[in-house]
């Protein structure tokens, strides 16, 4: 099985978070009554006409250029003709001939680059409801803009599919074109996949469809290149075809297959104009383009934080700024510390590190990590007023009594080292006999003496130089 | 000729007569023949006096245009909020649109007074109104023929004398062919110069509202109420230019063209009647120019494949899902849109989604479409390249005068063919208005249309307005005030 290679290729729809719909002024958000956002273009009332939303242009080009795209000068609308009863025009209005980006990539940590095609925008169709015996249609989503940016056939195995999909996700996340959820439907992916052996020419390829997350893509796709090797091996052929992943018995199964493929009648859309871009739209777009998880990744690993720790911090576009914003102020491991360790834990679901709302400001939080990083407070206050901060909210001065920032100076912490090296005669005895270990014995001494406010290596050093002498 | 809304303006600011009077004539008209031409196929005379209450109430104040008061027909494919609007199709059965489309929303806010629906070719296929699911609508010069089509509706209810005015929709000559027809005045706007929201499409990247009137100066009129840039409509555009205030009559060193391929293949009596009209024009100290457009006839195809590709997209929402017609007795969805639009959509509108259907499909999209595409480019090109030398083209609208009744079904090719000569107008976007030239020896009226360049309506309806001055139009029937 493993001598077989693996081909495939991606189209991933994201749902765009404009404020309005892609032909109407209706809101695109989601989960309103039924049918409250629509009007008789939504519905495809007679007469009704689209009129181009600049927003969603402006967002294509953003993606576009978030994944080295070429943007077009020229664009134009088509439409694309087949019969549900969600679609209410009987046709959607896409992009066939002359969409909105051509040719980008993106890169994945091995370097290799996962060309893209194309990136076109189109509007999403209304929903079925069937509830007793009935179905009903919510036009609420019809009519949301979306893009879907089609990949070339370079992805080579499950592995660099998940890894293409999840830099997909925090690219669009990042710049802001759309929250990139899969399990409600606002990333939705269609993997070409195929199988062949080195040396020989590609193999037909299945389409899957209908795979709500992340974690079911990766499923469907290994039982998928499974069951295209296996039934190479026994001699069959591999059709063309639609496959749809079901979640319960973790397989693919045939959808339909190319001889039901439907004939989309493709031709311009008379409705709407052939767009020109000029350069002073797509510079106004470009201008407005936060860093890109990957630039702001290398960053953060410049700041002497590891690997793993930079991945997380990029993971969440709201935390990534915030973050940014501290390491660019204060010390960039403390605060990474900080927020990776208890911030985050504070927040148990995504949602809640997605919308990252905290009851202090950036700069509270700046102040808390100087403080430690200066050691003005150890450890164990810096905690306490950090759990104080996300509770009530506020700078840490409000939580901080004059005993907790009192400094003990110099000499104070050499007076206490030399009561702390009389007071325990045994320990510096089994010390200077090689037992390392008992020097914590002295260190605890000074370090309860001051609250813990003293410097522990300092101290140690200090310990050392007394003993030693 | 000052034209029947002018006229009628006047008396309604003088108080020689008030709107609600006007539109009760009307009204009584309407009831009095309309069983005759099958003009209206609804008339709603409550909502008719409303706004000629309103009107009467606004001009009282010193206030309302030259529109306000004036009752009149709209085509059956032009929304009107909760107005049924069918366009004559059984599939669109009771179909009441929630929204008012963008010239009803004009003559609205100008208090103008809307009688009823016009009958109209099913869809706005066809050029005889025989196709209308209400029953054929029949002419009222001679009720043995046709009023044309498809706004042949309109055109008959203002040669009747049943409306001032009547708002139709051109996609291949449907408003000029039907004014040649009945002896109106017809025109067809700049494609873009008014919105298309709210028409019910058929062609889109040909359909274009415009009056049908009694009168060039009303045309005009009409023109300038219903005309401007809707940003509902991505089509439409800002460059159309007020025209009743150009009408001079003055065509001194109007550069006229004769376009010879107009002229071939056309009914000797047409020819000699349109013909005719250079030698006015001439004496009124235009100049005239003889101009060729070798592809002006494969105008016709192109146009065709292009309508009929648009339509059978723009038709493919008509399910039953929505509003309209629902057949009964189904076992599946699927079974229901088959019956749903077997039952619905009368021959000719099926003729056309399967001749555009198939024109549109994988292995014949390059070889009918696109070429259809590349000659309509083509034809444009050679048109805009006229209107450097000529100001304004004179042609036939329809190379026969009015079809007799039930001709056209037994003789589709042809009627096909007689459109050669609108066509071309719609597949380059330009303007042109259909005025009557003169009367067959049958007593049926010939039109002529003139021809101009983008947004040059007031060109075209000025040199019109010149040869009406000389022969004007016939309004010898219905109300007469």
């Amino acid at each position: 099985m493993s001598e077989y290679l693996f081909v495939a290729g991606l189209e991933t729809h994201v749902e765009l978070q404009t404020k309005s719909k892609i032909f109407c002024s209706c809101s695109a958000s989601f989960g309103a009554e039924p049918n409250t956002h629509c009007c008789p273009v939504c519905t495809g009332e007679p007469g009704s006409l689209p009129v181009l939303n600049r927003e969603v242009l402006a967002y294509a080009i953003k993606a576009g250029l978030a994944t080295n795209c070429t943007i077009s000068r020229l664009t134009r609308m088509d439409r694309k003709n087949y019969v549900y009863p969600d679609l209410p025009k009987a046709y959607q209005i896409s992009q066939f001939e002359a969409p909105i980006c051509v040719g980008g990539y993106i890169e994945l940590d091995s370097g290799k680059r996962i060309r893209i095609n194309h990136i076109h925008m189109e509007e999403d169709a209304g929903k079925l409801v069937h509830e007793g015996g009935y179905t009903y249609v919510d036009y609420n989503r019809g009519g949301v803009p979306l893009i879907e940016i089609v990949s070339e056939p370079d992805i080579a195995s499950v592995e660099e599919a998940a890894e293409y999909v999840e830099k997909l996700r925090l690219i669009m996340r990042h710049i802001g074109v759309s929250d990139c959820k899969m399990q409600e439907g606002s990333m939705r992916c269609d993997v070409n996949i195929s199988v062949h052996r080195a040396g020989e020419p590609l193999g037909t390829r299945a389409e899957i469809k209908n795979m709500n997350s992340p974690s079911f893509m990766e499923k469907a796709l290994r039982y998928e290149y499974k069951r295209q090797c296996e039934a190479l091996d026994n001699g069959e052929k591999i059709v063309q075809e639609t496959r749809r992943y079901n979640e319960g018995s973790q397989t693919t199964e045939s959808m339909r297959n190319k001889e039901d493929a439907q004939d989309y009648r493709y031709f311009p859309e008379p409705d709407i104009l052939t767009v020109y871009v000029s350069d002073e739209f797509i510079k106004a777009v470009a201008d407005s383009m936060p860093k890109l998880p990957d630039e702001l990744r290398r960053e953060f690993l410049s700041y002497g934080i590891s690997e793993v720790e930079a991945k997380r911090l990029v993971e969440y576009k709201r935390i990534a700024d915030f973050y940014a914003y501290a390491a660019s102020l204060t010390d960039a491991k403390i605060a990474a510390n900080i927020i990776l360790g208890d911030i985050f834990r504070s927040m148990q679901t995504e949602e809640e590190k997605e919308r990252f709302e905290l009851k202090f400001t950036p700069d509270d939080f700046v102040a808390l990590v100087k403080l430690r990083a200066e050691n003005k407070i150890n450890a164990g206050i810096q905690k306490r007023v950090l759990q104080e901060m996300l509770l009530k909210g506020g700078s840490p001065s409000k939580y901080l009594s004059a005993e907790d920032t009192a400094s003990v100076s110099g000499e104070d912490v050499e007076k206490l080292c030399r009561e702390a090296v009389a007071a325990n005669e045994r320990a510096v005895r089994d010390y200077l006999s090689g037992k390392e270990q008992a020097l914590k014995a002295i260190l605890g001494y000074v370090m309860k003496a001051t609250r813990g406010k003293a410097n522990a290596a300092e101290v140690e050093q200090k310990i050392k130089e007394l003993i030693c002498r | 000729m000052p034209g029947k809304i002018k006229k009628y303006s006047e008396m309604l600011r003088s108080k020689s007569i008030s709107s609600v009077e006007l539109t009760t004539a009307y009204l009584d008209e309407i009831e009095r023949s309309n069983g005759k031409y099958n003009a209206f196929v609804s008339v709603d005379g409550d909502r008719a006096l409303e706004y000629a209450k309103k009107a009467d109430e606004l001009i009282a104040r010193g206030e309302g245009g030259a529109l306000t008061g004036i009752p009149y027909g709209v085509k059956a494919n032009i929304c009107e909020k909760g107005v049924v609007t069918d366009c004559c199709s059984k599939i669109l059965t009771g179909y009441r649109p929630t929204y008012d489309a963008a010239v009803i929303e004009k003559l609205n806010a100008a208090l103008a007074v809307p009688l009823g629906k016009n009958n109209m070719d099913e869809f706005a296929m066809g050029s005889s109104t025989e196709t209308s699911a209400h029953g054929a609508a029949l002419n009222p010069v001679n009720t043995a023929y046709v009023p044309g089509g498809s706004s042949g509706g309109g055109a008959a209810a203002v040669r009747a004398g049943l409306a001032t005015f009547a708002l139709g929709s051109d996609t291949g000559g449907s408003i000029r062919q039907p004014a040649a027809f009945t002896g109106t005045v017809g025109l067809k706007p700049t494609y873009g110069a008014v919105s298309r929201y709210g028409l019910i499409a058929y062609g889109s990247s040909l359909d274009q509202i415009g009056p049908i009137a009694a009168s060039v100066s009303d045309a005009a009129a009409v023109y300038d109420a219903i005309s401007g840039w809707d940003k509902r409509d991505m089509t439409s555009s800002p460059l159309s230019r007020s025209a009743s205030d150009k009408l001079t009559g003055n065509v001194k060193n109007l550069r006229i063209g004769y376009l010879k391929e107009y002229f071939e293949g056309i009914d000797p009596e047409v020819k000699q009647t349109v013909e005719s009209a250079f030698g006015f024009y001439e004496k009124e100290g235009a100049v005239l120019k003889e101009v060729s457009l070798p592809a002006l006839k494969e105008a016709l195809p192109a146009y065709y494949i292009i309508a009929c590709a648009e339509a059978s997209s723009n038709l493919g929402r008509y399910d039953g899902i929505r509003y309209g017609y629902r057949a009964t007795d189904y076992d599946s969805i699927d079974e229901m849109i088959k019956k749903t639009r077997s039952l619905g959509f009368g021959k000719e509108v099926k003729r056309r989604i399967m001749l555009g259907t198939y024109v549109l499909s994988a292995g014949y999209f390059d070889a009918y479409y696109k070429k259809a595409l590349r000659v309509r480019e083509s034809v444009a090109a050679a048109m805009n390249e006229l209107f450097g030398a000529v100001d304004v083209l004179i042609a036939p609208v329809s190379p026969t005068t009015a079809f007799p009744l039930n001709y056209t079904s037994a003789n589709i090719i042809e009627t096909y063919m007689a459109d050669f000569c609108t066509v071309p107008v719609n597949i380059a976007g330009v303007p042109a208005v259909s005025i009557p030239a003169g009367e067959s020896s049958a007593g049926l009226p010939v039109g002529m249309q003139l021809i101009g360049a983008k947004f040059t309506e007031d060109v075209i309806l000025n040199a019109a307005y010149a040869f009406e001055n000389s022969f004007p139009v016939k309004t010898d029937m219905g109300v007469t005030i």
